[in-house]
């Protein structure tokens, strides 16, 4: 089958309900989404599938049903995204493991909502699980990288 | 002791070493000769291989050897050599290095005795030098009891003074310049008129030198980096999905696996049948491991879907089975045989309980796993006579010996490269995980092996918090609290882990009562007991230890008798307190959250307070009792560490402790039935997620001049100080953690 990722077409060869997940991690080679659950509890493994936020884990690759984008391919070290740089900028991480999913689970919520308001952040953000408790850094990161992306 | 006295004043000896094109500088102790039998075993110069600074003509490299698990080890250590050494922090790479005996951490022993850190009499600071002794013998490199920055404060600073001098002495023969006439800055020496001799120009030159020791260290207010805000070093790494994690391990020709052993923990393996396994796609081999079995594949799916397939035979748990039957052990086992200590015992307490109107009661606290987002993974390859590590781990030196006893090779053939960790909270001071990865890898011999927990084996073999059951009796008189007399019963995490590490320390364990018995009340008749719980299931150190549950039993009850004596809970606390830095503490969070307005309709504020680690903690938690259940609105913390490192990592852990104590006391535990955990991912065991957390307002004091580490003190107050908030608010008194079992929260 054929799967986009980060703008490149793969062609792969798996069983059909191989996790997208593992497609990305162990077959080609993108290790930004994380595993931490398989069952779509915690949001580690957080991509966009066409800009929506979709659990990697508990979806299989022959259900996906348009290109996928994981952390690598929303910005770079070099070229950060706007989520990103607001991440930086409040040092939201601390083991960091999740944050490749809270980053993706914002982006997404800011194409959707660009001025959420905290019900708003609270409802998109709160399917992601961080066991070091940077919530309330997530939560002012979303509030700068909102108003960066509109130009405020 | 008096020997080891003395010893323990012979720090920072130091040493330099030429290594290839470039220096090394370390700072080392109790450098032989030393009249002492148990150091005859550490060979002759190994501290003075393994240092914390190296320059070469690839850079200049700080040794980092305290292991980052998200609390910004890495990032302290080095901006602690950095200041010193006069080097910006985007100059440097930051190495884990080697496990090495020179890289031991003198404070985390002390923890094991049983000093209050308020306690700065003649025995307890010669208990504590012993504790660094001990440290240093036993070579105890180890990340844990928030001893990071305490042990690295003088040490590390001192690394980075004297590489400093010696490069300015390796300038000054270079440059015929005086070494008084010269300074640093930003990585160069830097000559009077201006002109700039880097360090890494000057590495071979300094390399030939003896360094220089006689070395001050600079004033706090000349400081560019400490006591400021700094950007972590894997901060722009963990914003972009590029820091590499254990489980992001990738080697070529590497294959991946899972293992599956008992559920019931320490239960047998008697058998399995993987005929159905084996036929399934990618899978390469099926190996028995100590008690199960390993599935080696392709692709980490394809290891996960062939080992549920395999149809094991386990044998019982050698435990009660059920989660009745455990509590039933530990009920009982306040009796005099089974009581391990008690280290305080002040006054009279049967006697002024005899004559008083008694108060009673009894608390619970549950099994707690560790669960950090990345599960237990490792990758190892043997291959030609050595053995190659790639994992996160607390305990690199017991790491090496396992792999060596496991394997037959020795210790110089074990490679041990330690990656970040994705969280850890105290489970990676086990190596269980990297022994059945070693027993794959010695089945696929010159072939790497990443081996992956599914969540499901890491929540069953956590190695968890001890359930505790507390009974409590006090008394109050004229409006104060005048007796407590707190019996604690648990499991010996220190028995149960130092066993699995084959270092058993005989004793009492400190950490039955921690958090208990040290706290600095002056109330007349004050007892703290603990009895010790035969071993059930497994146990181990979970982010504050002891103190993660005694400050619930401990603080709680207290809040009950001030209730009782009719007293405000901030007030009695403040009078009850002896300890200055403590009061202070109580006072500034009363200050912080207004404490003693109208906190308004259906709203309840709690305060709550515990001394862990040497750090004293006071929270409030403000919550309202709405009609879909309780709302935890806002938490004030206070705490004194001495000084405070990096402003910003500080608020981050008190952040992340306060949470992570408040959402396991809302709605976590591990429960058993037929001797297997119930809660097997997060659908069953929670914590909080961002829609609950509260604001949290912090506020760091720096009043005693003892820098201490922050990353555990703030949990055990959390869950008291909600207690004793919802209490406030609603007049249910909860003993019972966790509390969503007798109330809902929003």
């Amino acid at each position: 089958m054929q799967l986009t990722v980060n703008g490149t077409t793969h062609t792969i060869d798996v069983e059909e309900d191989m996790p997208l997940l593992w497609v990305l991690r162990d077959e080609l080679g993108l290790t930004g989404p994380k595993y931490g659950c398989g069952i779509s509890q915690c949001g580690a493994c957080t991509v966009h599938i066409d800009g929506e936020a979709v659990r990697s884990c508990s979806i299989a690759a022959a259900d996906v049903w348009g290109s996928v984008t994981t952390i690598e391919g929303l910005g770079t070290p070099d070229a950060l995204h706007a989520v990103q740089a607001a991440w930086v900028e409040h040092q939201v991480a601390q083991c960091g493991y999740c944050q490749s999913g809270q980053i993706m689970a914002a982006a997404a919520l800011l194409t959707d909502t660009p001025d959420p308001n905290d019900a708003e952040i609270d409802d998109a953000m709160s399917a992601n699980l961080c066991r070091c408790g940077t919530y309330p850094r997530i939560r002012a990161a979303v509030k700068t990288a909102a108003a960066k992306l509109r130009g405020t | 002791m008096s020997r080891l006295g003395k010893i323990a004043r012979r720090s920072f000896l130091i040493g330099s070493v030429a290594v290839a094109g470039g220096v090394a500088f370390g700072t080392y102790s109790y450098r032989k000769p030393v009249e002492n039998p148990l150091l005859q075993d550490l060979p002759d110069g190994h501290a003075a291989i393994t240092p914390y600074v190296r320059i070469d003509a690839t850079g200049i490299t700080l040794i980092t050897p305290r292991a980052d698990l998200g609390q910004g080890a890495y990032s302290v250590q080095a901006a602690l050599i950095a200041e010193e050494l006069d080097v910006t922090l985007d100059q440097i790479r930051v190495d884990p290095g080697p496990p090495s005996p020179a890289y031991y951490n003198g404070k985390v022993a002390a923890e094991g005795f049983p000093l209050a850190a308020t306690d700065d009499g003649f025995l307890a600071r010669n208990g504590r030098a012993f504790g660094d002794v001990v440290a240093k013998l036993m070579g105890l490199q180890i990340t844990g009891g928030s001893s990071t920055v305490a042990d690295a404060f003088d040490k590390l600073r001192m690394a980075g003074a004297v590489a400093r001098e010696t490069l300015i002495l390796a300038a000054s023969q270079q440059s015929g310049v005086p070494r008084s006439r010269l300074t640093t800055r930003d990585g160069a020496v830097i000559l009077p008129d201006g002109g700039t001799l880097s360090y890494v120009s000057l590495a071979p030159v300094a390399a030939g030198l003896d360094p220089v020791t006689d070395v001050t260290l600079r004033d706090p207010a000349d400081w560019r980096y400490l006591g400021k805000a700094m950007q972590r070093l894997d901060i722009v790494a963990k914003s972009t999905g590029t820091q590499a994690y254990g489980i992001d391990m990738q080697l070529d020709g590497m294959v991946h696996a899972t293992v599956r052993t008992n559920p019931r923990m320490g239960g047998e393996m008697r058998g399995y049948d993987a005929r159905a396994a084996e036929k399934m796609r990618g899978v390469i081999k099926i190996v028995p491991i100590i008690g199960g079995a390993g599935v080696i594949a392709d692709n980490t799916w394809r290891a996960f879907a062939a080992a549920d397939a395999i149809d094991f035979d386990w044998g019982p748990a050698p435990y009660p089975a059920t989660s009745d039957g455990m509590w039933e052990e530990v009920g009982a086992s306040f009796t005099r045989d089974r009581r391990d200590s008690r280290f305080r015992n002040d006054g009279d307490v049967d006697a002024a309980l005899k004559d008083a109107k008694m108060i009673e009661a009894e608390y619970r606290i549950p099994y707690l796993a560790h669960a950090p987002l990345e599960p237990m993974t490792a990758t190892v390859l043997l291959k030609d006579g050595r053995l190659d590590i790639w994992t996160a781990t607390q305990i690199p030196r017991f790491m090496e010996q396992a792999a060596a006893d496991l394997t037959g090779l020795d210790v110089a053939d074990i490679h041990l490269h330690v990656l970040a960790a994705g969280g850890s909270f105290g489970r990676r001071l086990e190596d269980d995980y990297v022994r059945q990865t070693i027993e794959l890898a010695m089945a696929m011999e010159g072939t790497p092996v990443k081996m992956t927990w599914r969540r499901e084996e890491d929540m069953t073999h956590d190695f968890p918090r001890t359930l505790q059951i507390s009974r409590a009796r006090g008394a109050v008189r004229d409006g104060k609290v005048a007796a407590l007399d707190l019996k604690i019963a648990a499991l010996s995490t220190t028995a149960s882990q130092t066993a699995r590490l084959n270092q058993p320390v005989p004793g009492p364990d400190v950490a039955i009562v921690a958090g208990a018995w040290d706290q600095p009340f002056a109330i007349p008749d004050y007892r703290v007991s603990g009895y010790r719980v035969p071993a059930m299931v497994p146990v181990s150190s979970w982010r504050s230890v002891g103190a993660s549950g005694n400050g619930f039993l401990h603080d709680g009850f207290l809040d009950e008798l001030i209730h009782a004596a009719g007293a405000d809970p901030l007030a009695e606390r403040i009078r009850l307190c002896w300890h200055a830095p403590s009061r202070k503490v109580l006072k500034a969070v009363g200050e912080m959250s207004d404490w003693g307005s109208d906190p308004g309709p259906d709203r309840g504020r709690g305060v709550a307070f515990t001394l862990s680690f040497g750090v004293p903690v006071a929270e409030v938690v403000e919550v309202t009792n709405t009609p879909d259940g309780i709302r935890i609105d806002k938490v004030f913390v206070a705490a004194e560490v001495g000084r405070v490192i990096d402003p910003v990592n500080f608020e981050n852990q008190v952040m992340g402790g306060v949470i992570w104590g408040l959402g396991h006391a809302m709605n976590c535990e591990l429960t058993y039935d037929d001797g297997l955990p119930e809660q097997t991912n997060f659908d069953a065991y929670e914590g909080m997620r961002l829609y609950q957390t509260p604001e949290i307002i912090v506020r760091g004091l720096e009043n005693t001049g003892t820098v201490r580490g922050i990353g555990e003190p703030p949990v055990p107050p959390a869950a008291p100080a909600l207690a004793n908030a919802i209490f406030a608010a609603t007049g249910q008194r909860i003993r019972e953690l966790p509390l969503n079992k007798h109330i809902d929260f929003v």
